[in-house]
C-alpha cells in the first residue's frame, strides 16, 4: 500500500510559518517609525488615563461606588457589600495594582468603543461590509489570545502599550456585533417612518436607529468591558502592570497566597463593574 | 378639463419587479404570462403589474386587496420608500420619480406623510416627541414645533398625554399618535397603510369615524389601504381593488357593489355584508325555556318564572316542534279559560340551520318571539333572536 494513503503526504505540505515570521521581521525593521509614533501616542494616552484615575483617592472611590449602587439598584445591602469588597482589595494591599489594571482597562475600552461603534454602524448598513468584517471578528474571538501577544511584543516591546493593543483586539468584537445587531433589529416600520417624514440618512441614524438600538448596544459595551478585564490579566505575560502581574509572580515563585489574593481582587473588580454597568443600562432600557 | 385640475396624484403604468432577471420577466409580462409562471421561470417577483389610477384632491382613495396583492408596495412608491421599476407618478404635475435627493426630502417633509399598520412609533420618545418628529427633521424651532404638535395632539384627543411614554398607550392611542404625527407636517396627502388593521373592532370603528371627521375638517387627500371591504366602502370616495399586483376595478363603492367587474370582485363584495355569508347555525342559541307538550301548564309557568322569560317553546316526545306558549295564554289556561293544547301558538316562523341570515331579515322584523330553528324532521334545534340577527350584521 502506498504511503500517501495512510499518511498526509509530505509533498503537499506548505510552509506558512517562515513567511509570517519574515513579514513580522520586515515590519519590525521597516515600519518602526510608524510603530514608534503609535507607541508614543498610546503611552501618552495611558499616562493621561492613569493620571485621571489616580486623581480619585481610595475613600472617594468607595463612597462613589456606594452612592452609585444605591442610586442604581436602590438596595442598601448591595451598596454596603460592594463597598466592603472594595475595602477588602485595599486591605490586602492591592489597591495601587488595581488602579493600574483599571487604567489599562479604561484605555482599552475607550479605544475599542471608538473603533467598534462606527464599525458596527457601518456593517449594519452594507451586506458587503458585513461579509468582510464578520470573519475578521470571528477570527479575533476564536484565536487563542496568547497568539497575538507575540507580534505585539515584537512590534511594540514589553509593557502596558502592547497590552492595550492586545486587549483592544480581544475586546472589540462584542461592541461591533451588538451595535450592528441592535441597529438591524430596529422595527422596520419605525425606520420607514423616519424616512417617510423626510429624515436624511444621518438624521434617521442619530434620531431613531441608535436610540432604538441603545439597550442592545449597551449590553455590547458591558461585554467589551468584561472581556477587557479578562485580557488585561492575560497581558501580564507581556509585562502589563497591575493585578495580573501579581498572579504571574505568584506562579513563578509558587506562592499560592499571592496568586489567590490577586485573583480575588480581579473577581471583585469584575463583579462590581459588571453589576454597575448593567444596572445603568437597565435603567436606560426602562426609560426608553 | 375639470377632472385634470382636481387630481392630485396620477399614477401611470406603474411596475415594480423584484429579482435579477427583470428583462426576461418584462418580456413574459408583455406576452401576458401570469405572476406565478414568471416567478417560476425567471425568479422575478412581480409586485406591481401595470397599475394606473388618479386620486382626486380632498377625497379618500382606498386600495383594497388581500395580503401580497401589491397594495402596500404601490403606496410606498407614492413617497418613494420604494423605487418603481418603471412607470410614472405625478404629484401635482411633478414626476416624483425624477426628484433629486434634496427635492425628495422636501417632498416628504411637506407634501406627503404616512401612517403605518403597526404604528411605526419611536418608543424612545414621548408622545409629543413622536408627533413633532417630522417638524424636527425639517429644522423647526422647538417652541414652534411643539406648539403645532400640541394642536394635532388635541385634535386626535390625546390632550394630557403629550408627556407620556409610548409604553403607557393602548393600540388605539398609539395609532392616534401616528395620525397626529402625520398631520403635524400639514401634508397635502396622507398615506395610510392598513392603519386600523391591528386594532380591535370597537376601537377600529371609532378611529374610522374620527378619520372621517378629521378629513372633513382639514380636507386632506387620503390614500388608504385595507383588506377589509367594509372599511373600504365606509371610508372610500373611490375604491380600487387589487389582485396579483394589478388593479381589477376602480369605482365608487356604490358603482362597485352594483356592477362588479368580475367574480373576484363580486366575491370580495359579498364578504362585505356578513348576513349573506353567515347562516343561521352561526348565531342560533338554545331556547331558554323548553317544555314538553305532556308537561302541562304548571310546569311551563314554573320554568318561565325561573328563567324570567315570557314565552316557552313546546316540543313533542322526540323534540318535534309544536309551537310557542306565551305567558298570558299560559295564565289563561291556568285560570281554566282555554285548554292547554289550544293555547300553543303554532303559526310561529321557523327556519333551518343552513338558511342565510339575509333571508331571515323580513321575518325578523315581524316576529314577536325568537324564530325557531328546526331540522328536516321538524325537530327543534335552537332559536334565533332579533338581537342575535342584529349583532351579526355589525
Amino acid at each position: 500500500m502506498p504511503d500517501w494513503i495512510t499518511r498526509f503526504p509530505k509533498s503537499l505540505s506548505i510552509n506558512i510559518k517562515d513567511p509570517i515570521d519574515k513579514a513580522i521581521d520586515h515590519m519590525v525593521v521597516n515600519w518602526s517609525p510608524f510603530f514608534d509614533v503609535l507607541k508614543t501616542g498610546l503611552r501618552a494616552f495611558l499616562n493621561l488615563i492613569g493620571f485621571l484615575v489616580n486623581l480619585v483617592p481610595w475613600w472617594l472611590l468607595i463612597i462613589a461606588v456606594f452612592a452609585l449602587t444605591l442610586r442604581m439598584t436602590r438596595k442598601r445591602h448591595k451598596a454596603v457589600l460592594y463597598s466592603l469588597m472594595l475595602l477588602f482589595i485595599g486591605a490586602i494591599g492591592l489597591w495601587d495594582l488595581m488602579y493600574q489594571t483599571l487604567t489599562i482597562v479604561i484605555a482599552s475600552v475607550f479605544i475599542s468603543l471608538l473603533i467598534g461603534f462606527p464599525t458596527g454602524i457601518l456593517i449594519s448598513y452594507g451586506r458587503r461590509a458585513d461579509a468582510i468584517v464578520r470573519p475578521i471578528l470571528d477570527t479575533m474571538q476564536t484565536m487563542p489570545s496568547f497568539v497575538y501577544l507575540i507580534p505585539a511584543v515584537m512590534l511594540l516591546g514589553l509593557g502596558n502599550v502592547p497590552a492595550v493593543i492586545a486587549t483592544t483586539i480581544y475586546a472589540i468584537p462584542p461592541i461591533v456585533r451588538m451595535t450592528s445587531l441592535g441597529i438591524r433589529q430596529v422595527d422596520r416600520e419605525v425606520v420607514e417612518a423616519a424616512t417617510a417624514f423626510g429624515s436624511t440618512r444621518f438624521q434617521a441614524l442619530v434620531k431613531v436607529q441608535i436610540p432604538q438600538a441603545l439597550p442592545t448596544i449597551m449590553s455590547g459595551v458591558n461585554q467589551t468591558i468584561m472581556m477587557a478585564i479578562a485580557m488585561v490579566v492575560t497581558c501580564s505575560m507581556i509585562g502589563a502592570s497591575g493585578l495580573g502581574s501579581e498572579v504571574v509572580t505568584g506562579i513563578n515563585r509558587l506562592e499560592s497566597g499571592r496568586g489567590v489574593a490577586a485573583g480575588a481582587a480581579i473577581v471583585i473588580l469584575a463583579i462590581i463593574i459588571d453589576r454597575l454597568t448593567q444596572s445603568i443600562f437597565k435603567k436606560d432600557g426602562e426609560a426608553s | 378639463m375639470t377632472t385634470e385640475n382636481n387630481s392630485i396624484i396620477r399614477v401611470e403604468h406603474l411596475y415594480k419587479l423584484y429579482g435579477m432577471n427583470k428583462e426576461a420577466a418584462r418580456e413574459m409580462l408583455n406576452r401576458g404570462a401570469g405572476k406565478d409562471e414568471i416567478l417560476k421561470k425567471t425568479g422575478v417577483t412581480v409586485a406591481i403589474n401595470d397599475v394606473s389610477f388618479e386620486v382626486e384632491r380632498g377625497k379618500i382613495f382606498v386600495l383594497i386587496g388581500l395580503s401580497g396583492s401589491g397594495k402596500s408596495t404601490v403606496v410606498r412608491c407614492l413617497n418613494r420608500l420604494c423605487r418603481p421599476s418603471s412607470g410614472d407618478i405625478f404629484f401635482e404635475g411633478i414626476n416624483i420619480r425624477e426628484l433629486k435627493k434634496k427635492e425628495l426630502l422636501e417632498f416628504r417633509r411637506s407634501k406627503i406623510s404616512m401612517v403605518f399598520q403597526s404604528f411605526g412609533i419611536m418608543s424612545h420618545r414621548d408622545v409629543l416627541g413622536n408627533v413633532a418628529y417630522g417638524l424636527e427633521v425639517r429644522g423647526l424651532k422647538k417652541a414652534e414645533r411643539e406648539e403645532r404638535s400640541m394642536e394635532m395632539i388635541k385634535m386626535v384627543g390625546l390632550e394630557g398625554w403629550e408627556r407620556k411614554s409610548i409604553d403607557n398607550l393602548s393600540g388605539g392611542m398609539k395609532q392616534r399618535v401616528g395620525i397626529a404625527r402625520a398631520l403635524a407636517n400639514d401634508p397635502d396627502v396622507l398615506l395610510m397603510d392598513e392603519p386600523f388593521s391591528a386594532l380591535d373592532p370597537l376601537v377600529r370603528r371609532d378611529m374610522q369615524f374620527e378619520l372621517l371627521t378629521i378629513q372633513e375638517q382639514l380636507n386632506k387627500t387620503v390614500v388608504f389601504i385595507t383588506h377589509d371591504i367594509n372599511e373600504a366602502f365606509k371610508l372610500g370616495n373611490t375604491v380600487a381593488i387589487m389582485h396579483d399586483g394589478g388593479i381589477i376595478q376602480i369605482d365608487t363603492p356604490e358603482g362597485m357593489a352594483s356592477n362588479p367587474a368580475n367574480d373576484y370582485v363580486e366575491n370580495f363584495i359579498n364578504g362585505a355584508d356578513k348576513t349573506q355569508v353567515y347562516t343561521v347555525k352561526h348565531i342560533m342559541q338554545r331556547p331558554g325555556c323548553l317544555i314538553r307538550s305532556k308537561d302541562g301548564v304548571i310546569n311551563a309557568l314554573k320554568q318561565m318564572r325561573e328563567q324570567g322569560i315570557s314565552s316557552a317553546y313546546v316540543v313533542g316526545e322526540k323534540m318535534e316542534f309544536r309551537g310557542v306558549l306565551t305567558l298570558d295564554k299560559a295564565l289563561r289556561v291556568k285560570a281554566g279559560e282555554i285548554v292547554f293544547l289550544d293555547a300553543i301558538e303554532n303559526d310561529v316562523p321557523t327556519t333551518t340551520a343552513e338558511t342565510q341570515i339575509s333571508e331571515l331579515l323580513p321575518f325578523a322584523a315581524e316576529a314577536r318571539v325568537p324564530i325557531a330553528v328546526v331540522d328536516d324532521k321538524f325537530r327543534l334545534c335552537g332559536i334565533v333572536s332579533k338581537a342575535a340577527i342584529i349583532a351579526s350584521m355589525v
